[in-house]
């Protein structure tokens, strides 16, 4: 890496070089058994330059072919956008616990018993159910290197479990399903297994809903397909930047419910998405996005916090790319209703654990707009049964300007959220019944 | 490290020594470069080049899959493939038969990577301006991707395939905002090479850019059932979300219920609807020689007469259900194993003309262009990016964009009439298993469904 760094310096101002190095090695099910093994070894290197004032970006899994690199960059940076900020130069981060080497050490076998258990479990307590699951256990290793003296290094661990679950009867199919993942192994399926028989017991039933106004509760799955697509390109620092972010103005203002916090928190210990500093090498942050209903702040990298003028928060994601914002885990902070009292509280409505398509309408407006695949109906203060055939419509800044009531149970879904179950009080429903 | 030729070379010979029922390896070696604009300014520009492949072996039923970056040491690769596939391995390894090939093919595409740089950043700038010359335009997103990639394919049984493959994807996003509402129209194009395509749409970039602020003042439907006509881009998306993916076999195939649902013969829609998928319509995004476990591209009826009459396989599902194999094994790159994917997926066109297909309908909705689609199987949601009212046989007012639902075993019923005007969308890309984007493309001519679910305010 430094010889690319020294290399790159002859023809540019600035450069930084950005090294991940991965090893992923996954256990896969079908149909109730194993079926599969894989293992990953992946290279990536990027090389950034600002050459007469402009950024350059080429990147290669070649670590040997230093020249076509440092050429390719060079002849992007011709076009490339203006730099407008400054390499950091910290070589030293705050300590984050994220890496566990009885991860890597966790043999195959280890692995293959657990999803063996989890699907043992499920097809227990459901005998004609199809699962399909994987175990995986990722290493990862990030360098960073750049001509401001900047540096950074860390090694993260990651074991995922997951299973989905189908269920045929006749044209009529359920799906169920749940996974988690952290920087430790996973080694009882139990905690897994009852989200999924939870499931399975609420949809035993089937129930029909009228078409009109009722209200929902989103369940944390709910609320991470339905709302969260929306609010994670309004918070970005480049939407607002172009304009193009509804709550863009509104810093400071309440917009949303007071009873809705939200923040930005990779520093959690042991979490899959937490990290010593993002992939600018700027250290990492708790960034509160809404406080009580108001909007608290954006997430930046380096350059759209320069064009901002304002300070990255420490969100500079490269998904392959040149580093952009993105959020590293969300967390919605939790509020004083149960679960069941919410149940309790409704006449007539719905529990929506997955909506599906939610994410594919009007994102920027905040409109959703999807099939409830997982859902349920509630009648008296009772889950009664699963519905289909229903599709849930809605605005995310009008759901959340008003919320009945926020969940006092907080859950991770999928690694990236955690947030409690959120109440509102009518969605637009349309349903075949 | 040795380029892929040397290793691939040397891999034809190791392939043979180890003890497994099946090994295969692919290497690929290939070179991208895209341009972003946000906003009136070039965002980012960038190029990059990889060098990988993978080895997967088959031991009594059980595939082991070892991906790598670095093709030093390849028999170490080969060996733990084998033991993987070994401790997953409990019955009988199933593959359809097919023949050893070694073939060199269609080597004389298009590369897009030849045109410089500064000839498509000015095409855009075109475009881009085109954009911003519009009134209450908020902001612009502009995505342009090539990919020129070599790949080497070669079995334990045989076979030595040398395919090229390039790929182009253009994406225009206009964003227009007004008093706290923020509304976005898309344009979306792909090819297999030929970047001529992307130069002519200067037209188009204009009318897309108005639309996006007409929107602001359009209303959003009412939520409910309604007669629902659509354009060959969105019939595309549809026939790709509601049907294609249920014809893809590894869902089915391990699965008795569904086999059950699946059966050949089976009435899915009337007798005027025809699905095909045709890896071997030549030069649309979703065409290629051999799929990437070397079998030869097939046209697949999926639906003839409204009758289930085909499905796509890999060679191992073809084997477990007795039926041939149709060349549908996919993967997106060297870092995945190949699985079932569709390829280019149309509905054959029928007599009715666009007037003749909206005259009767007292009220419906008018669906064109896409936003996004996805299939659970049963349930299928898909989202247009225009949509307008009909009323009395004529096209009203325009809708904000809407979001479509229905299911598989019932809407494809639902169609009653199919158009006369079949036109393919090379704009999409298909996810499934971790894998995205696909290049696939998908088609239609207009048509119309009844009593389809429409997601509203």
């Amino acid at each position: 890496m430094e010889n690319i760094l020294a290399l790159a310096r002859k023809t540019a101002e600035a450069a930084e070089v950005f090294e991940v190095a991965a090893e992923e090695t996954s256990v896969q099910f079908e149909t109730n058994r194993l079926k599969h093994i894989e293992s990953k070894q992946s290279t990536h290197l990027a090389l950034r330059i600002i050459k007469e004032g402009r950024i350059g970006y080429a990147t290669t899994t070649e670590p040997d072919d230093v020249k076509s690199l440092i050429s390719n960059a060079a002849e992007t940076a011709r076009f490339g956008m203006p730099a407008k900020f400054e390499l950091p130069s910290q070589v030293s981060y705050p300590r984050i616990d994220i890496f566990d080497p009885a991860v890597e050490a966790t043999p195959l076998e280890e692995m293959d018993k657990l999803g063996q258990e989890l699907i043992e479990i499920i097809t227990k307590h459901t005998p004609e159910i199809l699962c399909e699951a994987g175990v995986s256990k990722d290493t990862i290793s990030v360098k960073l290197i750049n001509s401001s003296g900047g540096r950074a290094e860390y090694k993260k661990s990651i074991f995922s479990a997951g299973i989905m679950g189908s269920l045929i009867r006749g044209t009529d199919m359920l799906f169920v399903g749940e996974s988690r993942s952290f920087c430790h192994p996973i080694t009882q399926p139990e905690d897994i297994a009852k989200v999924v028989i939870q499931q399975l017991e609420l949809a035993k039933n089937q129930a029909s809903v009228p078409t009109g106004r009722l209200p929902v509760i989103f369940t944390p799955r709910g609320v991470a397909s339905a709302l969260v697509p929306s609010l994670v390109t309004a918070f970005n620092g480049k939407t607002v930047l172009q304009g193009a972010s509804p709550i863009g103005q509104k810093l400071g203002k309440s917009v949303f419910d007071s009873k809705i916090s939200l923040w930005d928190d990779p520093t959690v210990a042991f979490r899959p998405h937490s990290r010593p500093c993002d992939d600018e090498g700027v250290a990492s942050r708790r960034t509160p996005l809404i406080e009580g209903g108001v909007v608290a702040n954006f997430l930046y990298d380096l350059q759209t916090a320069a064009l901002a003028d304002t300070r990255s928060t420490g969100n500079g994601d490269r998904g392959g790319g040149l580093p952009t914002p993105s959020p590293s885990a969300l967390i919605v902070a939790p509020g004083q209703t149960s679960m069941d009292d919410m149940i309790k509280d409704i006449k007539e409505g719905l529990v929506i654990e997955q909506l599906m398509g939610a994410e594919q309408g009007n994102i920027l407006g905040g409109d959703f707009s999807g099939n409830v695949l997982l859902g349920y109906k509630v009648e008296s203060g009772k889950i009664v049964g699963r519905v289909k055939n229903t599709m849930v419509s809605g605005n995310v800044y009008q759901v959340l300007k008003e919320v009945t009531a926020v969940g006092s149970q907080a859950e991770w879904v999928g690694g990236f959220l955690n947030t409690p179950p959120l109440y509102c009080p009518r969605l637009s429903v349309a349903s075949k019944g | 490290m040795p380029d892929i030729e040397t290793a691939a070379g040397q891999l034809a010979e190791d392939l043979k020594k180890y003890k497994a029922d099946y090994i295969e390896a692919r290497l690929e070696q290939s070179r991208l470069s895209h341009i972003t604009y946000r906003g009136q300014e070039l965002e980012s520009a960038g190029q990059s080049s990889a060098v990988g492949g993978n080895i997967r072996a088959l031991v009594k039923g059980g595939w082991g899959f070892v991906s790598f970056n670095d093709l030093d040491d390849l028999p170490r690769r080969i060996e733990l493939a084998v033991k993987q596939a070994t401790l997953v391995g409990r019955e009988e390894s199933r593959l359809a038969p097919v023949e050893a090939i070694v073939d060199t093919a269609d080597n004389k595409q298009d590369i897009p990577l030849a045109i410089p740089l500064a000839e498509k950043k000015k095409l855009l700038d075109e475009y881009n301006q085109i954009i911003w010359r519009t009134p209450m335009l908020r902001t612009s997103v502009i995505g342009y991707a090539d990919s020129h990639k070599q790949t080497i394919f070669l079995s334990s049984t045989g076979s030595y395939i040398r395919q090229p493959r390039t790929d182009i994807t253009l994406r225009l996003s206009a964003v227009a905002a007004g008093d706290g509402d923020v509304q976005q129209a898309n344009l979306s194009l792909g090819s297999r090479g030929d970047f001529s395509p992307m130069r002519r749409l200067h037209q188009q970039v204009g009318e897309m850019a108005k639309k996006a602020v007409a929107m602001l003042s359009a209303p959003q439907v009412k939520g409910g059932e309604y007669t629902v006509v659509l354009d060959p881009v969105l019939a595309g998306v549809f026939v790709h979300e509601a049907f294609g993916h249920l014809s893809e076999s590894d869902f089915v195939y391990e699965d008795d219920r569904l086999r059950e649902i699946m059966v050949l013969g089976k009435k899915f829609g009337s007798h005027e609807l025809n699905i095909v998928d045709s890896a071997a319509v030549p030069g649309l995004r979703g065409s290629y020689k051999y799929d990437d476990e070397g079998v030869p591209a097939t046209k697949t009826y999926l639906i003839k007469e409204g009758k289930l009459v085909g499905r796509l396989h890999s060679r191992e599902t073809a084997a477990k259900m007795n039926e041939k194999p149709t060349g549908n094994a996919r993967a997106m790159n060297y870092r995945y194993p190949p699985i079932v994917r569709m390829t280019n997926t149309y509905i054959e066109p029928g007599k009715a003309s666009f007037d003749d297909i909206i005259a009767g309908i007292k009220e419906g909705v008018y669906a064109k262009n896409w936003f996004g689609g996805t299939t659970s199987m049963e349930m299928f949601t898909f989202s247009a990016g225009e949509a307008y009212m009909i009323r009395n046989g004529k096209i009203a007012e325009a809708l904000r964009p809407v979001v479509l639902t229905g299911n598989v075993f019932t809407t494809l019923n639902n169609i009653d009439a199919i158009g006369n005007d079949l036109d393919m969308n090379q704009g999409g890309g298909c996810g499934k298993g971790g894998q995205y984007p696909l290049p696939v493309s998908n088609g239609s001519p207009h048509i119309r469904i009844s009593r389809c679910l429409v997601g509203g305010g």
